[in-house]
């Protein structure tokens, strides 16, 4: 059993096992349940995971509302047809992380990770690394564990509710499960995971949720493309060795904090932020009438 | 501290756009057909809240729908069900407003026929697709959903509640939660037990002495 980080490390270590690992044990324990079973559980997932993330990049996808939508496709366009300032690499992660957004927005299935208006960013993320590094399916289904391992640690400790805790509680999350599972993809160790997990979290700390007209859908998407990206630079900061001064947990918890000293207008209930500029306002009166 | 499983951090699978106002409002359509049956022409749904102020652009409406229909959260034809309803002869509405002190994502869902007294239910989406039921025909209960129900009410004498008891136990049923409460001479039981109650257990139950009402309901899928 784990409810922190240096509990799961603690475990990595006394076991010499990886994260994925202690996490699917646990799991077992806890539902028992088999091995088996669980992989082909995340198997299904990772199967929607790979639609969302690619329903939306040669198609137009409008939400309900219409205010938003075909963001993805343009994105991918551009990827493909220009040379562009951040590559391939992180162009077509925003374009996924995108593509899963407008689904959501437009009611197709998508896998809540941890919540639906950040589903974007883990799909992306370990789908991107699994291109980039010539990775199996398994690999990425030992990511989602990792994941799943990272985001349980907050959920118990602090909050995934944007509500709650604000977008850093949705979006920062869902970057730091996605930046520890692709070090342990990569190879990493369980403390760099937890080094990346944390400078994710670190470079959103703050963020407030502010969706115009109360929506799941801006700035929800933007925030779930930026997301990926924190994630990927996040994981190779780790990879490359730069340590977090403060440790996975301690940075939890300071979300947490941060979370509770933010103002209710900025937690979703879109009475603060973008959603009360002008802009946010008049879309919110042509949407209501 | 509330413990979390892996497929509660990544997951549910669900229909977007949002797991309170989509997912949770299906469940709570879907709860709804469960207690109230089929036998409907019509329904009405009052919105309270933030359910009210939002439901179009976040589907709520479709959802509802959905569940009223007997799909669930993560059926994909969810959000067709506007049309579904119109093929099926089903007709709805929708009308905004306060029903006092209640959760923000609030809706009362009122089936309607040609025959029967309007039947209603009265339920909250309470965040991450979880849902609270608190009101049936204006019997005050409190259920999720998440577990096999069973709905009871009796004319209130002196060991009926054991007598209930007695025959889940009789039939290895483990109890998960009960709650009763009473108004005149007439109480309501609800059960939430560990595993599912087969529809001799509810027969069983129904042929006891001064049962007024009983009614299972499967949990509703996330």
């Amino acid at each position: 059993m784990f409810n922190k980080a240096e509990e799961l490390l603690r475990l990595c270590n006394e076991k010499n096992k990886r994260i994925s690992e202690i996490v699917m044990e646990k799991e077992i324990r806890a539902n028992k349940t088999s091995q088996e079973d669980l992989m082909d559980r995340m198997k299904n997932i990772l199967q929607i995971m790979k639609e969302s993330s690619k329903a939306a990049l040669d198609k137009e996808i409008k939400s309900v509302s219409g205010l938003t939508g075909g963001d993805a496709k343009k994105l991918e366009e551009y990827r493909k047809s220009n040379e562009t300032l951040s590559g391939d690499l992180i162009i077509s992660a925003m374009a996924k992380a995108l593509s899963t957004s407008e689904v959501n927005a437009s009611m197709g299935k998508i896998v809540a990770a941890p919540t639906a208006g950040a589903s974007g960013i883990i799909p992306s993320a370990l789908l991107s690394a699994k291109e980039k590094l010539n990775l199996t399916d398994e690999q990425v289904i030992m990511g989602l564990f990792i994941a799943a391992g990272i985001g349980e640690i907050v959920a118990k400790n602090a909050t995934v509710s944007g509500a709650e805790g604000g977008c850093q509680a949705e979006c920062g999350t869902a970057a730091a499960m996605a930046a520890g599972a692709i070090v342990e993809m990569a190879g990493g160790s369980p403390e760099a995971s937890f080094h990346a997990a944390s400078f994710a979290l670190v470079n959103i700390l703050g963020l407030v949720c502010d969706p115009i007209g109360g929506l799941v859908e801006y700035p929800c998407a933007l925030r779930n493309a930026s997301g990926v990206v924190n994630a990927l630079i996040c994981a190779d900061l780790a990879l490359a060795g730069v340590k977090s001064l403060v440790p996975f947990d301690e940075v939890v918890d300071s979300m947490k904090r941060v979370g509770k000293m933010m103002p209710e207008a900025l937690r979703e209930t879109a009475l603060g932020g973008l959603a009360t500029t002008p802009t946010g306002e008049e879309i919110r009166r042509r949407l209501l009438n | 501290m509330a413990d979390f499983g892996v497929f509660d951090i990544i997951g549910p699978v669900m229909i977007g756009p949002s797991s309170s106002h989509t997912a949770g409002a299906a469940r709570i359509g879907k709860i709804a057909r469960d207690i109230l049956g089929t036998d409907f022409n019509r329904v009405i749904f009052y919105l309270h809240g933030s359910f009210a102020k939002t439901y179009k652009g976040h589907g709520t409406d479709k959802a509802l729908v959905a569940g009223i229909l007997g799909m669930g959260p993560s059926d994909e034809n969810l959000r067709n069900s506007l049309e579904l309803a119109k093929a099926q002869g089903i007709g709805y509405e929708f009308i905004e407003t306060d029903l006092g002190y209640h959760h923000p994502n609030t809706v009362k869902i009122v089936f309607k026929s040609l025959d029967k007294k309007d039947a209603y239910i009265i339920g909250s989406s309470i965040g991450g697709g979880n849902v609270l039921i608190t009101n049936i025909n204006g019997n005050n209960v409190e259920f999720t959903g998440d577990y096999p129900t069973l709905l009871i009410k009796y004319y209130d004498q002196k060991g009926i509640i054991s007598k209930i008891t007695a025959t889940l136990a009789n039939n290895d049923i483990n109890i998960a939660t009960m709650k009763v409460s009473r108004e005149d001479n007439i109480a309501t039981m609800v059960v939430e037990t560990d595993s599912a109650i087969e529809n001799k257990v509810v027969e069983e139950i129904k042929g006891l002495e001064d049962i007024i009402y009983i009614k299972g309901i499967n949990p509703i899928v996330r």
